[in-house]
């Protein structure tokens, strides 16, 4: 369970605005709940490793605007999305408290699974054409006389 | 002292409106979008959001439109919303070695697992003015490739079990964050790399090149140069698991550097280090050209007095937002301060000149 909600949450937080407003709309889902904490811009620091594999550092930061919510039932949803949409904090956190009542079949058929066609066709894309740019780079031989 | 002035609000009022207007520019021509800006203008975008250490590119667009294309007031500007975001949390450290990439280059080894890959470069065009691009609505189509989902290992990594590359190992030191606290000298290297990485391209650049040059010798091969998607990891605490909150484009260099050796350790590889918000490799190269010659220290090597190997010197002239704010406030009217200079002068004059007929 917690693998899943761990994919679906990342799915949402990573997904283009855009992207998940319009899967929405199109559903046209209506559910009643209150805010346990409303929309929230603000950052997260993102960290690296010297040289890759040595001592952490920060390398700058990233918007995030986080929210949680209650249902009806009382099913809690979470979001921590990239940037600074609340509608999309918002939808994340719906979906999420969704996805563990019994309309997950229905936000999974319609979002989760979607949004992961758009992200694998993305990878596929960026992939097939960095493919395209693969070079065998041959070294020449000197002329030297002996 | 300084000693503020008051007044002239209609006068900067409408001079600010002036601004408005020039920027805005012939209305008969179409107003520029931030959509335009973000996805055509990428390059400046990723500029912005690395020295403005903020990785959003509708905000960093926004920028680029209110300042006219200045992107130092832009990364001023995008620095300024920085301190008025709270800090949620830190991410896990990036795992670079998942990336999505885009582009991944070796100039040290020609056949790497996962192969070489030039992207979208601009390394070997001809540099010359493409005519074809005054023509509207050109929407080119690149080539694809099938693939095979070969991971993409680090470059260095085959040398490290040799052991011919000095190995970095995680300590589990906490870094130093230079957006919390201030940094003081000597520092450390994760000082260092955070404000390298948030540094003005320009001074990076020009310090690398001054190691190429002689300046600190550091003579530098590119082991691996990698651009490419990663997902930023955080962990929530009201969940207590880790999701991917974000993807981010990262540009990532590491080169390969001599080393002599010391007392107590044998002739090995050494390496500079380079990691950078957003399509960013000039800077990403210099970083790792400035980061090698600030480890002379740490390595036991000679301070042959270059500037880049002058860690005080280095880091505290690298930020452009500190630099121009310090630069253009002389600008400003310094009224008093000069009307106690001309007094000054006045005065020694008059009493020289009194010096001078004795």
């Amino acid at each position: 369970m917690i693998e899943k909600r761990k994919s679906w949450m990342s799915l949402l937080a990573t997904s283009n605005q855009s992207d998940l407003l319009n899967l929405w709309e199109q559903k046209k889902i209506r559910v009643n709940y209150i805010w346990l904490r409303t929309p929230e811009i603000g950052s997260i620091m993102a960290q690296g490793r010297m040289g890759v594999t040595g001592d952490k550092f920060n390398i700058g930061e990233v918007t995030i605007t986080r929210c949680s919510l209650k249902l009806n039932c009382g099913t809690i949803g979470h979001s921590y999305v990239q940037g600074r949409s609340k509608k999309k904090a918002e939808i994340s956190a719906l979906c999420d408290a969704l996805m563990q009542t019994k309309m997950s079949k229905e936000i999974n058929k319609n979002i989760i699974i979607p949004l992961e066609k758009i992200k694998k066709d993305n990878k596929h894309k960026i992939l097939s054409k960095a493919e395209a740019t693969k070079v065998d780079f041959f070294t020449l031989v000197r002329g030297e006389s002996d | 002292m300084y000693v503020a002035v008051k007044g002239g609000e209609v006068a900067i009022d409408n001079a600010h409106s002036w601004m408005s207007e020039i920027r805005r520019g012939d209305t008969s021509i179409p107003n520029i979008t931030l959509d335009q800006i973000s996805e055509q203008l990428t390059l400046g975008v990723d500029r912005v959001m690395s020295e403005g250490s903020l990785y959003d590119k509708d905000l960093a667009a926004l920028a680029i439109k209110q300042s006219r294309g200045d992107l130092i007031e832009a990364i001023f500007l995008l620095r300024a919303y920085r301190t008025t975001l709270t800090r949620f949390s830190y991410s896990k450290p990036v795992n670079t070695a998942n990336m999505t990439c885009l582009r991944r280059i070796s100039a040290t080894f020609k056949d790497i697992p996962g192969g070489q890959k030039l992207g979208p470069t601009f390394d070997y065009t001809h540099r010359l003015l493409d005519f074809k691009l005054l023509a509207e609505n050109e929407s080119p189509i690149s080539p694809t490739k099938k693939y095979n989902d070969n991971k993409m290992p680090h470059v260095l990594s085959f040398l490290n079990q040799e052991d011919l590359m000095q190995n970095e190992k995680d300590n589990n030191l906490d870094p130093i964050d230079i957006t919390r606290e201030p940094i003081s000298y000597p520092t450390s290297r994760s000082a260092r790399l955070q404000a390298l990485s948030r540094g003005d391209e320009g001074f990076l650049l020009g310090l690398a090149y001054s190691t190429q040059r002689g300046y600190a010798r550091n003579h530098a091969f590119v082991g691996e140069l990698r651009i490419g998607i990663v997902d930023i990891e955080l962990y929530i605490p009201e969940l207590g698991f880790e999701i991917n909150v974000a993807e981010i484009i990262l540009t990532e260099c590491e080169t390969v550097n001599q080393f002599q050796g010391s007392k107590i350790e044998p002739p090995q590889f050494t390496r500079g280090y380079g990691l950078v918000f957003g399509q960013t490799e000039r800077k990403a190269l210099a970083m790792a050209l400035i980061d090698r010659a600030l480890r002379w220290k740490e390595l036991g090597e000679d301070y042959s007095g270059a500037p880049a190997q002058d860690e005080e010197f280095v880091i505290s002239h690298c930020d452009n937002i500190q630099a121009t704010g310090f630069l253009e406030h002389i600008k400003l009217p310094h009224y008093v301060d000069f009307q106690s200079e001309l007094e000054l002068i006045r005065k020694i004059r008059a009493d020289a000149k009194v010096n001078m007929k004795r």
